[in-house]
C-alpha cells in the first residue's frame, strides 16, 4: 500500500511538471468564454463548462468538468449564485488552489455590474430565487463592457507577459462594442414599451435595456414550472392586458410558451440566449444581432 | 447645445430686424456673437464633461456600495452553512425478527429502514463552512433510529493545497465505489441495496485520513487512498485498537463525456481490513445458534460504473442514469465459536476455533429515467452470492444461497428542494422468504442545500 502510494506520488509530480505554454480558461457559460475569446485572442485555451441548450441553474460536477477545473489557471463565471449547484464542488474536487474563491483565478463577473432584483425576503416558499440577484446580466450588453474592463485586468494580473496585449483587445472590443450597442437600440426602437411575456426571469436585463414591457411570466415563481391551472389564470390575465409575444431561451423546452402563445394569441418567440443558442448567435456580436432580428420580426 | 441654437436664433432675429447699419456695427456685433457662442459652447461642453463623470463615479458608487450590502457585517454572518434532511417512510413489509442476507454475516453501519409501518428514517442535520483559505469542514448528525443523534460525517478537508491534492481527514464516508459516498436522501431508491448492506452495513465510515489526486489530463482520472482506523464493518472495534490503520482503501476513477449528451465515470477499488475478535452470530451444523469472532484478513475488491444521458446534456426535461457495482471478498484467518451467552448449548460449547476461508461476490445494476420534469421512474436488481465458506474443523454451517432483488421506484420531486417517492421491491435476500415490499417516503431539504456529486 505504502509502494502503491509512492508510485501515484512520483507519477503525479511527473505529470504535474510540464509548464504550460498557454493560459487555460474554464468559463462557466458559453458568453464569458465568447467575452474571455475577444480578450486573448488566441493566447488562451478557453472551454466552456455549459453550452447554450443547458440549463445553467443544473449542471453536474461531471468528470469531464472536474477534469477541465483541474488545469484550468483562470475560471470566469456569473456568479451571483447561478452555479451554486456545481461550481462549489468544481473548486473543491479539483485540488486547484489557483481558482478557489477569493483567488485571482476566480472572476466572478455578477461583482463588476449592478444587479437587480434582488428578494427583500429569503424564503424558499418563493421558488428558487437568488439572494444576490437576477444572474443574467449579460444580456444587457452595457454590462458586458464592465466586466470586459474587469476581465482584462484580471487577465493582465494572472498572465503579465501578455498584460499589454488584453488591454489592446479589451480597447478594441470596447469601441466595436460601443458602436455596436449604440446601433442596436437605434434598431431597437420600435420594440419600446412592446409588452412580452417571459417564460423565466432570465430575460429581466434585455427588457430593462431594450424597454420592453414585462406583463407576465410563465414560472409562478422563479424556478417553478407552470401547472395547468396557473397557465389558465395567465391566459385571462392576457385577455385583459395582451401581449404581443412570449420569450423562452434555447435550452428551455418549448410546450408552455406554444401553448399560451397559440390561445392567448401572442406570438412564442425562441432566442438564442446566449452564444451558441441558435445558428446565427456564434459571437456576443451576432448573439444580440440575432436575438434584435428576431424580436423584431415578432412586434412586426 | 439647444440653448446656443436659441440664442443664435434670439440674436439672428434681431439682426434681421434692424435696418441697414454700418458695416462696422455689423461687423462688431457678429464678432461678439461668435464669441459668445464659443463661451456657452465651451461651458457647455465642460457641463457635460463634469455629468459624465458624476455618473460615472455614482454608478462605481452603486457598485461598491452593492458589493460593501453583500459583505458580512456581524459575527453572525461567519455562522456555517446550515442544512436539514427531513427523511422519512411508510413501509409495508414482512414481519421479520431478524432480517439478514442469507450466506452473509450481517455487521456493519446501518440506519433505520428495516422497520414497518411509519418511521422517521433518516434525518440529518449538516454544518459545513470554509474553516480559512486553506481548509473547508463538514459535519453530518444523523438521527440513529433508536433515538439520539450519531456523527454520521465530521471532517475537514484541504481546499488551498493544489496540484490536485486533496487531503480529508475525520470522520467521512469512503471514496470507494460509486454510491458509498452518497448519503441516504441522494440515493435513487428508498433503501440501500444488498451488494452495499452485504459489505458494509450500509456504506463504509472512516475514522481516519484521505488522500486523492487528480491528474491534469484532458481524461478525468483520479486516485485516492484511505487509511482509516477500521473499526466498522469489515473490520472490528477491536482490529481498531491499534497503532497504525485498522483498514486501507484504494481506488483509481476515470471519466469523461461521449458528444454533449453523454457522460460517464468508472472506477476501480480496494479495501483490506483486519478484523480482530470481529462476531457475529451463525448457526452450527445443528442449527442452533452460536457466537463466532473472526480474525485475519478482509480483502474487497470493487468495480463501479456509471453512465448518465440527458439530450444535448441538458437534465431538465429527460435524463437516464445506469449504474452498477460489482464485488468480490475475500476473507481468510481463524475464526473462534461458543455458546451464544445466556443461549441454548450449541455445539461449539466450550469454544473451539479453527481457520476460517470465504470467496463471496454479488453486483447490482439500477437504471433511473426521469421521463418528464419532476417525474422518474427507476428499476434495480440485485444478486449476491454467498459463495465458498470453509469452517475447518469448527461445526459451523453454511447457508449456499443466492439472494436476489427486484426492485421498482417512481418518484415526484415538486421541486429541487422535495421529493415523494413510492417503492415496490420483491426481496428474495432471505433463504425461503420472499417478501414483497411497498414503501412510501418522503425527502424534504431545508436551508443551505450544497451541490450534489456526480
Amino acid at each position: 500500500m505504502k509502494k502503491l502510494l509512492a508510485v501515484l506520488l512520483s507519477l503525479g509530480a511527473l505529470i504535474a511538471a510540464p509548464a504550460h505554454a498557454a493560459l487555460n480558461v474554464l468559463a462557466c457559460e458559453p458568453e464569458w468564454a465568447a467575452l474571455t475569446q475577444e480578450l486573448t485572442g488566441g493566447k488562451a485555451n478557453v472551454t466552456s463548462a455549459t453550452t447554450a441548450m443547458q440549463d445553467p441553474h443544473r449542471i453536474e460536477a461531471r468528470p469531464a468538468l472536474l477534469a477541465q477545473a483541474r488545469r484550468a489557471d483562470l475560471v470566469v463565471c456569473s456568479g451571483a449564485d447561478l452555479e451554486i449547484g456545481w461550481l462549489p464542488l468544481l473548486q473543491r474536487e479539483s485540488g486547484n488552489a489557483k481558482i478557489q474563491p477569493g483567488q485571482p483565478g476566480y472572476f466572478e463577473a455578477a461583482a463588476f455590474v449592478r444587479l437587480i432584483e434582488k428578494p427583500a425576503v429569503l424564503d424558499r416558499a418563493l421558488g428558487d430565487i437568488h439572494a444576490a440577484g437576477n444572474p443574467h446580466f449579460f444580456l444587457d450588453p452595457r454590462n458586458l463592457l464592465k466586466v470586459s474592463d474587469a476581465l482584462a485586468k484580471r487577465l493582465a494580473d494572472i498572465d503579465p507577459p501578455n498584460a499589454a496585449h488584453y488591454v489592446a483587445r479589451h480597447k478594441d472590443f470596447s469601441a466595436r462594442m460601443q458602436a455596436a450597442i449604440a446601433r442596436w437600440e437605434k434598431e431597437a426602437a420600435p420594440l419600446t414599451g412592446v409588452p412580452v411575456v417571459v417564460q423565466h426571469k432570465n430575460w429581466s436585463y434585455l427588457a430593462d435595456w431594450l424597454g420592453l414591457k414585462v406583463v407576465a411570466d410563465l414560472e409562478p415563481k422563479p424556478g417553478v414550472d407552470p401547472s395547468a391551472a396557473y397557465l389558465g389564470q395567465l391566459l385571462d390575465k392576457l385577455k385583459t392586458q395582451p401581449a404581443k409575444m412570449v420569450l423562452r431561451a434555447a435550452y428551455q423546452s418549448p410546450k408552455a410558451s406554444e401553448w399560451i402563445a397559440e390561445r392567448a394569441g401572442m406570438k412564442a418567440v425562441m432566442l438564442p440566449y446566449t452564444v451558441g443558442g441558435s445558428g446565427k448567435a456564434q459571437d456576443l456580436f451576432s448573439l444580440f444581432d440575432d436575438t434584435l432580428a428576431r424580436l423584431k420580426e415578432a412586434a412586426r | 447645445m439647444n440653448r446656443t441654437s436659441l440664442i443664435m436664433l434670439a440674436a439672428s432675429g434681431a439682426l434681421a430686424s434692424l435696418p441697414a447699419a454700418a458695416d462696422a456695427d455689423l461687423k462688431a456685433l457678429r464678432a461678439e456673437i461668435a464669441q459668445m457662442r464659443q463661451a456657452y459652447e465651451q461651458r457647455i461642453n465642460a457641463l457635460e464633461k463634469r455629468l459624465a463623470q458624476t455618473e460615472g463615479q455614482a454608478q462605481a458608487a452603486q457598485t461598491t456600495a452593492d458589493r460593501a450590502a453583500r459583505a458580512p457585517v456581524t459575527a453572525s454572518a461567519f455562522n456555517p452553512e446550515i442544512s436539514l434532511i427531513l427523511q422519512g417512510q411508510y413501509a409495508h413489509r414482512k414481519d421479520i425478527a431478524e432480517r439478514h442476507i442469507s450466506g452473509f454475516v450481517a455487521g456493519g453501519h446501518a440506519h433505520g429502514g428495516g422497520g414497518r409501518g411509519f418511521s422517521l428514517d433518516h434525518t440529518e442535520l449538516v454544518f459545513a463552512a470554509s474553516i480559512d483559505p486553506y481548509s473547508r469542514g463538514f459535519v453530518n448528525l444523523a438521527a440513529a433510529p433508536e433515538g439520539g443523534l450519531e456523527v454520521e460525517e465530521a471532517w475537514f478537508q484541504t481546499t488551498g493545497l493544489g496540484r490536485g491534492f486533496n487531503i480529508k481527514g475525520g470522520r467521512f464516508l469512503s471514496g470507494i465505489g460509486y454510491i458509498n459516498e452518497k448519503h441516504p436522501h441522494a440515493w435513487d431508491f428508498a433503501d440501500q441495496n444488498l451488494m452495499y448492506t452485504a459489505l458494509f452495513g450500509e456504506h463504509l465510515i472512516q475514522d481516519g485520513v484521505q488522500v486523492k489526486w487528480l491528474a491534469p489530463t484532458e481524461t478525468f482520472l483520479e486516485f485516492g487512498l484511505e487509511a482509516a482506523r477500521g473499526q466498522n464493518f469489515p473490520g472490528s472495534k477491536e482490529g481498531g485498537n491499534k497503532n497504525g490503520a485498522g483498514t486501507w482503501a484504494t481506488f483509481a476513477r476515470i471519466g469523461g463525456d461521449v458528444g454533449a449528451s453523454n457522460s460517464w465515470r468508472a472506477g476501480l477499488n480496494y479495501l483490506t481490513a483486519r478484523p480482530k475478535d470481529r462476531e457475529a452470530h451463525r448457526e452450527d451444523t445443528g442449527g442452533v445458534e452460536a457466537d463466532t469472532k473472526f480474525t485475519g484478513k478482509s480483502n474487497a475488491w470493487i468495480a463501479d460504473f456509471v453512465w448518465k444521458w440527458a439530450p444535448l446534456g441538458n437534465v431538465k426535461e429527460q435524463n437516464f442514469t445506469f449504474s452498477g457495482e460489482v464485488f468480490r471478498r475475500n476473507e481468510n484467518g481463524n475464526l473462534a465459536c461458543a455458546d451464544v451467552p445466556g443461549g441454548a448449548a450449541s455445539l461449539c460449547t466450550g469454544g473451539l476455533s479453527d481457520a476460517y476461508r470465504s470467496k463471496q461476490s454479488g453486483f447490482y445494476a439500477q437504471g433511473v429515467y426521469q421521463f418528464m420534469p419532476r417525474w422518474r421512474a427507476g428499476y434495480r436488481y440485485d444478486r449476491l452470492d454467498s459463495g465458498s465458506v470453509s469452517f475447518g474443523a469448527n461445526p459451523l454451517a453454511h447457508e449456499d444461497y443466492r439472494p436476489t432483488k427486484h426492485t421498482l421506484m417512481t418518484d415526484y420531486s415538486p421541486s429541487e428542494f422535495s421529493r415523494f417517492r413510492l417503492q415496490f421491491a420483491r426481496d428474495k435476500s432471505m433463504l425461503g422468504i420472499t417478501d414483497n415490499q411497498m414503501t412510501l417516503q418522503y425527502i424534504h431539504s431545508l436551508g443551505a442545500h450544497g451541490a450534489h456529486r456526480f
